[in-house]
């Protein structure tokens, strides 16, 4: 009866001082989920999701405060990225925040334009150039296509123009897989 | 001197089917009538344009500058006029367009006065800027600027320097005719290529299937009299013209993916390659032209010597181009990229141009089940698991693929073209590894947007605390100021000021910036007309509305 | 649209398939002409079955019929299933048997190229578990005429007294748990020279068939050589340390499914193991296992179990057996594997 006794209280004892050791020596530093988020969101700091940038928005995701499906740039595939990540069910991408439109940077037409820096102020990447009254422009490789330039520029000078493939850019398509049965060789009542 | 030949795993035997074209001996083929010169023919930066929209060129001039170091020239094959600079169909699997500068020759071929260069006196480093300059790049079709692989790295010197003439696929003959017709300056080529990497042995290969080439070679190699420098004949066994393969087949060496073969003391150059180093730096000459097959469904197969930039249209049209041809690829049958476009042009990676027909290469079979058979793993020359990246590339599992080292794939087709499941293997790769690329360019972008924005709100943060802290400061020093200047300006401009002497001040900033701005504005005001006005109202009523939207009371700062 | 290489090899999996029935036709022909010719009327029960599974899987999967029961893999794992069967089984085991593999070992997996186990096994183990009286009785040679024969196995009434019952290895088992010693057991006319009359010639036969395939390449030698090496060192360690109590190595090769296992059902592509050193590792466990059942286990053979648990383990051995690629030969590969 004592020897169980002590045995349990000696394995308790053992346990919980290995317990306490580990907590304390593998401590992680900060909250790493928000980082991981972080990394799935595709950083446009366009704000459709409701927070001011893309690390609020990982922020608030990783505190419970915000839905996974806030991010039209993101697309599905984000979300799905984002389920994955946090074991949750997949939901469609919320409309009330924006619909997912095709990868697109800004231009700036520059017979319009006024020099009235508003655009740069409002861009969150810093991707404009220009000062006040000279002709901005917009450094294509650095948009991330958020669009909050659009709004306040005056002169309405500035279009949002979708990227297009260039022979770099081009990417192989998937093979076409044709195992399953084609439509058009189904029976004519299915077909139809 | 090399007594002993090694081998690498797997390879297929296809049916070389090289002596159609190889009947006839290379013809030149006349200028077409029109040149579409792509800037960037090469791995690395996009040439800068040179000359512009209706300038008149002469043959050899430069015309495009190379972007940066990894990069090279372009050069215009001809005289004549630039009739366009604008993006036109590449040859390219995509068939998109990419900036090209396009040129109507006269029909005089006025070469540009050549640079002399004296490549025995330069400094390496010279050689290589010349050869850049040149726009000489690796022509065996990896197209990879030549000047930057002769270097001897860290070491200073190199152990083997491989001249590549196995030309393994089937259907290209363009490097064997090359062989047979210049021997000799091909090799000098290798000695000079020998001198700058400062190689101990130059080992220059080819094919058993290539006899006449071979005794081409060799009796020019006894003229030229180097004992460093070596034929080798190596069995003929695709892809042995690889040229991780063809340097562990001569070398024993194994490269790595993702290293340089310097690292292990061996450079591996195409023989045109060579060839285009002797005519650069003897004659200096720069690179406009290359050997091209044309071959399989044509009437006329053989080898052609183009200029850059000729319509592809065109050299079908010198070949005979058979009516039932179903597509064109431009390469051999095993890695060649189809080629959506007959109208491109040549560039300097074409070596050649198959016409396919259906009696040619039949259209595969409907793809079926793998069933792990393990064949594709007996072909494999880079000694993978064909099947493993076809079942990840397929599931879209692009980091199980990763791990299956896809990107130590080659291309070479070997796993597809055993493949008793008629699956198109290859397509599986190249589609996984362009999402791959693709995805690490996002990843990129979202990285740096990521940095910039924070960093603009860093800086948001930064210019907020400073101005709090100016104020502080000003705030801290005001009642020192006061007694000293204080009483003066208050009481010539509002003579209630004395009692509230913070009200004064504000009032005598504000009356001193009144007549700031009057003094700035007024300059250029007076005596306007009309038209003037009318702008400055037109910008003035946008400068209203500007600051009406946008809610801000102040437009411009 | 499709892109390079264009030139194929001409080769197909139907090839493939087909060389594998042809592969076999001398153990069958051997089988028929020592036993009789209840074994074709059993492969052609088998073989119906298997396309007719095979068809109305493939049309519920919405998958195109022709093309996929033209390949020859239904036939390949009838034609294993009828002969690894004791022959003369009535006909609906081997229609339960044979539809057991094609519908839930394979297509319910996702038909061919998917399925994790050996279908012909699965096959073999269920029966021999639902119906392990009919699946002891094997004939004996010339035991009976043609037509008992194919009455036998169309489901005519059967005299157990012709159907001899044991094989060579049930023998041996029965005798040994008689507290017989081996080369008593051996004795009996019915062993033969080695393993069995009749059956060791049917095993050379198969030895042969798989010599075939080996030529032409169809399998390579890695399953083969390590199946028969490890079974042949384990029953010979076994018999040199106390031969009263183990069969020789010689029995143990030529008796039951050892050549049958050794060159066609451990070389099925789609379950087994496909790296180099995989496959050794992937037949050696196989003959070891096999060995302990036939030693020590409560079955006479233990080929398709031991099979069975191979192929759960083949992820694992893949995995950890990746053989070095290119360039990289120098570094340990990941999994620490050389």
């Amino acid at each position: 009866m004592i020897t169980a006794l002590l045995v349990m209280a000696g394995l308790a004892l053992v346990l919980g001082a290995t317990l306490g050791a580990a907590s304390v020596l593998f401590k992680t530093q900060g909250d790493p989920l928000v980082d991981k988020i972080d990394a799935i969101l595709p950083q446009t700091q366009c704000g459709q999701c409701g927070y001011p940038g893309c690390k609020p928005y990982a922020t608030a995701i990783a505190g419970g405060d915000a839905d996974i499906n806030q991010c039209p740039p993101g697309g599905d595939e984000g979300v799905r990225k984002l389920a994955d990540l946090l074991g949750r069910e997949y939901k469609p991408l919320n409309a009330e925040h924006g619909v997912e439109k095709p990868k697109s940077v800004a231009l700036i037409d520059e017979a319009t334009c006024i020099g009235c820096t508003l655009c740069i102020q409002a861009c969150p990447v810093d991707a404009i150039v220009g000062a006040a009254k000279q002709m901005h422009t917009i450094v294509g490789d650095l948009c991330t296509g958020c669009e909050l330039c659009v709004p306040p520029c005056p002169a309405d000078c500035i279009d949002m123009v979708p990227v297009t493939e260039t022979v770099e850019s081009w990417k192989w398509r998937y093979p076409v897989f044709e195992l399953k049965v084609q439509p058009a060789t189904l029976p004519a009542k299915e077909a139809a | 001197m090399l007594n002993k030949l090694f081998s690498f795993n797997g390879g297929v035997k296809p049916d070389p089917n090289k002596s159609a074209s190889t009947r006839e001996p290379i013809a030149r083929l006349a200028l077409p009538p029109q040149l579409v010169i792509p800037l960037h023919q090469h791995i690395g930066g996009t040439p800068r344009p040179l000359v512009t929209v209706g300038s008149t060129v002469l043959g050899g001039q430069r015309i495009g500058a190379p972007d940066g170091n990894v990069s090279s020239a372009v050069h215009a094959p001809t005289s004549g006029r630039v009739v366009a600079i604008e993006p036109r169909p590449m040859p390219h699997a995509s068939g998109l367009s990419s900036p090209a500068v396009v040129i109507e020759p006269d029909g005089l071929d006025t070469a540009i006065e050549r640079e002399l260069f004296d490549w025995h006196a330069a400094a390496p480093g010279e050689i290589r800027d010349f050869l850049r300059d040149a726009g000489v790049v690796g022509l065996g079709g990896a197209v990879f600027p030549s000047h930057l692989k002769l270097n001897p790295g860290k070491s200073g010197h190199t152990d083997t320097l491989v001249i590549n003439g196995a030309e393994c696929e089937p259907f290209i003959t363009c490097d064997d005719m090359l062989m047979r017709a210049e021997p000799g300056n091909i090799l000098r080529g290798a000695l000079i290529m020998q001198r700058m990497l400062a190689a101990k042995q130059v080992l220059v290969a080819l094919e058993d299937n290539k006899p006449e080439a071979a005794a081409a070679l060799k009796s020019a190699a006894r003229a030229l009299g180097h004992a460093s420098l070596e034929v080798v004949v190596v069995p003929t066994r695709y892809p042995a013209g690889g040229a991780k393969q063809l340097i562990r087949v001569l070398t024993g060496i194994e490269v790595p993916h993702g290293s340089r073969s310097t690292d292990f003391g061996v450079q591996c150059f195409n023989v045109a390659t060579a060839l285009a180093v002797w005519r650069a730096l003897e004659h200096g000459e720069p690179l406009t032209r290359r050997i091209v097959t044309v071959t399989g469904n044509v009437e006329r197969p053989r080898n052609f010597d183009v200029a850059i930039g000729t319509p592809i249209s065109h050299l079908f049209a010198a070949a005979g181009l058979k009516p039932d041809t179903d597509k064109l690829i431009m390469g051999g049958p095993m890695m060649g990229i189809p080629l959506p476009n007959i109208d491109a042009p040549v560039v300097k990676a074409t070596n050649c141009l198959l016409a396919s027909s259906p009696t040619l290469f039949a259209p595969p079979e409907p793809e079926l089940p793998c069933i792990r058979c393990g064949e594709c793993a007996r072909a494999c020359p880079a000694d993978l698991q064909p099947f493993e990246l076809y079942w990840h590339s397929r599931a879209r599992n692009f980091g199980r693929a990763q791990e299956y080292k896809l990107f130590d794939c080659i291309e070479c087709g070997c796993c597809a073209y055993v493949c008793p499941s008629h699956i198109p293997l290859v397509d599986y790769y190249r589609y996984a590894k362009s999402e791959i690329w693709a995805r690490e360019r996002d990843k990129d972008a979202a990285d740096s947007a990521r940095e910039r924005f924070e960093f603009r709100n860093w800086r948001a943060d930064r210019e907020k605390e400073e101005k709090a802290a100016k104020l502080a400061a000003r705030n801290a020093a005001k009642p020192a100021v006061k007694p000293a200047d204080g009483a003066a300006p208050a009481a010539d401009v509002a003579p209630s000021a004395g009692e509230d002497p913070k009200k004064a001040l504000i009032e005598a900033a504000m009356a001193r910036a009144r007549a700031q701005k009057e003094a700035v504005a007024a300059k250029n005001t007076d005596a306007l007309t009309p038209a003037q006005q009318a702008q400055i109202d037109a910008a003035e009523e946008r400068r209203k509305r500007a600051s009406e939207l946008s809610g801000s009371d102040a437009p411009v700062k | 649209m499709y892109n390079s290489p264009y030139l194929r090899q001409n080769t197909s999996v139907r090839r493939v398939m087909v060389t594998v029935l042809v592969a076999m036709l001398p153990a069958i022909a051997m089988q028929v002409w020592l036993f009789g010719i209840g074994l074709l009327l059993q492969i052609a029960i088998a073989s119906a079955t298997a396309l007719a599974c095979e068809a109305a899987m493939l049309s519920l999967r919405r998958r195109p019929v022709a093309r996929a029961l033209g390949d020859g893999s239904a036939l390949v794992t009838a034609w294993l299933i009828a002969v690894c069967l004791p022959p003369l089984l009535p006909w609906w085991m081997i229609v339960i048997g044979t539809s057991f593999a094609i519908i839930i070992g394979k297509h319910l997996y996702g038909g061919l190229g998917q399925n994790p186990f050996n279908p012909a096994m699965l096959a073999y183990c269920v029966l021999i578990i639902s119906f392990p009286a009919l699946m002891s009785q094997w004939p004996g040679l010339q035991g009976s005429d043609a037509a008992t024969q194919l009455n036998w196995v169309l489901g005519g009434e059967r005299a157990l007294d012709a159907v001899t019952g044991a094989t060579p290895l049930d023998a041996l088992r029965t005798g040994l748990l008689g507290n017989a010693d081996v080369s008593a057991v051996m004795q009996s006319p019915a062993f033969g020279h080695v393993a069995g009359a009749g059956w060791e010639w049917v095993a050379l036969a198969w030895g042969a068939g798989g010599l075939l395939l080996l030529a032409l390449r169809i399998i390579t030698w890695h399953i083969p050589a390590a199946f028969l090496g490890a079974m042949a060192l384990v029953s010979g360690v076994a018999w040199l340390i106390d031969p009263s109590h183990y069969a020789s190595p010689a029995f143990h090769l030529l008796a039951g499914g050892t050549m049958l296992g050794a060159f066609f059902i451990a070389t099925d592509p789609v379950s087994g193991a496909t790296t180099p050193r995989g496959k050794l590792i992937f037949a050696a466990g196989i003959a070891l296992i096999a060995w302990l059942i036939r030693a020590f286990g409560a079955y006479p053979d233990g080929i398709a179990f031991a099979v069975l648990l191979l192929n759960i383990c083949v992820p694992l051995i893949d995995i950890k057996t990746q053989p070095p690629v290119f360039g990289h030969k120098v570094e340990p590969p990941d999994g620490g594997a050389r």
